[in-house]
């Protein structure tokens, strides 16, 4: 389907509210999106799996077509390597919690890098506290990407079991390189973990192309809903973990005193799963997937470029990150002398213009940079130009308040 | 009104009693979590009686414009009187209208203050919901 812009942006009924710059945090849904759970509440809602009757059945097929979309949009070799979580914060909880747990000793140490979220940071942090492994830190280099020469070392000492890395920053807007740090970890015989939360509504995902080893992300930044996630992971390394959460759905027989476990994806959704959080997510992906990413990503690009100019032009206001706008995608953060970030935040959205303040689940990013907080800006696809420029007279507004 | 009050920007803008006491009888540290704000406050305590109050910290206007309100009516409280300073006290010397979003920077002050106190009378501190009560229940 053509891009026409001016269309995407009326399929998002709540950009009436204000002007949204939060996407970054959590996207906003198409009609359609939002209509696809109502429509399945209304004519298909039952439990999936055993259930011996016909919504039953709706549901089960409903949900199973929701794994297979997913299978396509990453480009998994097969829907049984898709696991539905409940985000990506899940997601990469689960790997530490089982592969980790089972995998990782005193010698052995898990490589993440200043980019990272919280999510990808804390899960890894436990895992050294209970198992004694390490957890060792990239830094970033001059162009505030993951400095690959440091990379290289970690990756040399021999000890390094999984590199665990962003697609793309959720406070700079910098993507990593992928499948050169993909390349090289599995060159060095660790294994790779994506965090792709923000890169997923941005930017194409192969998992066969960049054979990433795991790839995390969450539904509802991707115009789908809260509460689901997706955990992918090469077949036989889900095959041999354990399990993680346990209980109803995944067994395959219980007795007394022990239990087997349902074979993949099975064996790791334990519970009821998101039913109709999954038909939403199914609905987002075909959505998204009307469009070229070509003509996506140029649209986003040029907010972004337009967001750095506009934003460069206000005095006392330094961008964290690249200087250069080509290599931010999807959000960017900032800071402006003498106003803080939530002062800052909170005023340009009583004029209508919705970012968010705080360290945004980046403290050691945030460490880097010496300050304890900023204000991000981030996009997504119903963003227009118009959106930008109402930033800087916001922006002003409250730079005089301080003043 | 506006939160952004001359009041409150002149307090953010010159902070009172921002410094440090030689020898605080107790001294405490407390953070919004949320946002990463953080302030310490210092007591001089003798008879009961708040002799002197000096807080250091960092944050937004209205966790840093409370505080420096705040200290100001502290010196020459009793211990007693101190403890028993709620957050409507406090909303009436901030003197605008605090948004549900804003509480804990607002408050940030008096949850530090309290605990300052809770150490300084061998208590256990109190916790951010001991604080701010129901009234972060409540909707704007």
């Amino acid at each position: 389907m053509s891009f026409n812009h001016s269309d995407i942006r009326l399929q998002f009924p709540i950009l009436k509210k204000g002007t949204y710059l939060d996407s970054a945090a959590t996207a906003q849904k198409p009609q359609v999106v939002i209509d696809s759970m109502k429509h399945f509440y209304e004519t298909e809602n039952a439990n999936v799996h055993r259930g011996m009757h016909m919504l039953s059945e709706k549901a089960t097929t409903a949900f199973e077509e929701a794994r297979t979309s997913v299978q396509k949009f990453i480009n998994a070799k097969s829907a049984e390597e898709i696991i539905f979580t409940s985000g990506s914060t899940e997601g990469i909880n689960l790997v530490a919690k089982t592969w980790g747990k089972e995998n990782l000793g005193e010698e052995d140490s898990v490589l993440i890098t200043l980019l990272e979220h919280h999510s990808n940071i804390t899960p890894w942090i436990q895992l050294k506290d209970e198992n004694d492994c390490a957890v060792e830190w990239v830094e970033l280099d001059q162009n505030e990407n993951i400095d690959i020469t440091q990379l290289d070392k970690h990756l040399a000492n021999g000890n390094v079991k999984l590199v665990a890395i962003t697609g793309q920053s959720n406070v700079t807007g910098v993507r990593t390189p992928l499948k050169e740090i993909i390349n090289k970890t599995h060159e060095a015989g660790a294994l790779a973990l994506v965090d792709a939360a923000q890169l997923s509504a941005h930017h194409p995902i192969d998992v066969q192309d960049l054979e990433c080893d795991f790839l995390v992300l969450s539904g509802h930044k991707l115009y789908g809903p809260t509460g689901i996630g997706v955990l992918y992971g090469k077949r036989e390394l889900l095959e041999s973990m354990p399990p993680f959460l346990t209980g109803g759905g995944m067994i395959k027989e219980v007795k007394r005193d022990h239990f087997t476990c349902a074979a993949i994806p099975t064996k790791f959704e334990a519970g009821t799963p998101p039913i109709a959080q999954a038909v939403g997510l199914r609905t987002a992906i075909d959505w998204l997937l009307q469009f070229n990413w070509e003509d996506i990503e140029a649209h986003e690009r040029s907010l972004i470029e337009k967001s750095f100019s506009e934003l460069r032009k206000i005095e006392g206001l330094t961008i964290l990150g690249p200087s250069d706008p080509k290599n931010i995608s999807g959000c960017l953060s900032f800071v402006i002398d003498g106003i803080h970030p939530h002062d800052l935040t909170d005023i340009i959205g009583q004029k209508g213009v919705f970012m968010r303040a705080g360290h945004h689940c980046a403290q050691p990013l945030h460490e880097h940079y010496g300050i304890p907080a900023s204000t991000r800006l981030s996009i997504g696809i119903y963003n227009n130009g118009e959106d930008i420029e109402k930033i800087t007279p916001a922006i002003q507004e409250a730079i005089k308040i301080f003043s | 009104m506006d939160l952004y009050a001359e009041n409150i920007l002149d307090h953010f803008k010159s902070p009172r009693n921002r410094g440090e006491i030689k020898d605080p009888t107790v001294e405490h540290e407390e953070l919004n979590l949320s946002c990463g704000d953080k302030i310490t406050i210092q007591l001089a305590i003798e008879n009961d009686v708040i002799k002197e109050s000096q807080w250091k910290g960092s944050g937004c206007a209205i966790s840093i414009g409370a505080m420096s309100i705040l200290s100001e009516e502290l010196e020459g409280k009793s211990v007693e009187e101190a403890s028993a300073l709620s957050i409507d006290d406090v909303k009436k010397l901030l003197g605008v209208p605090i948004s549900q979003r804003r509480l804990k920077c607002a408050m940030l002050c008096l949850h530090t203050l309290k605990n300052a106190l809770h150490s300084f009378k061998h208590e256990d501190t109190q916790s951010w919901t001991e604080t701010i009560g129901q009234e972060e229940m409540k909707n704007e």
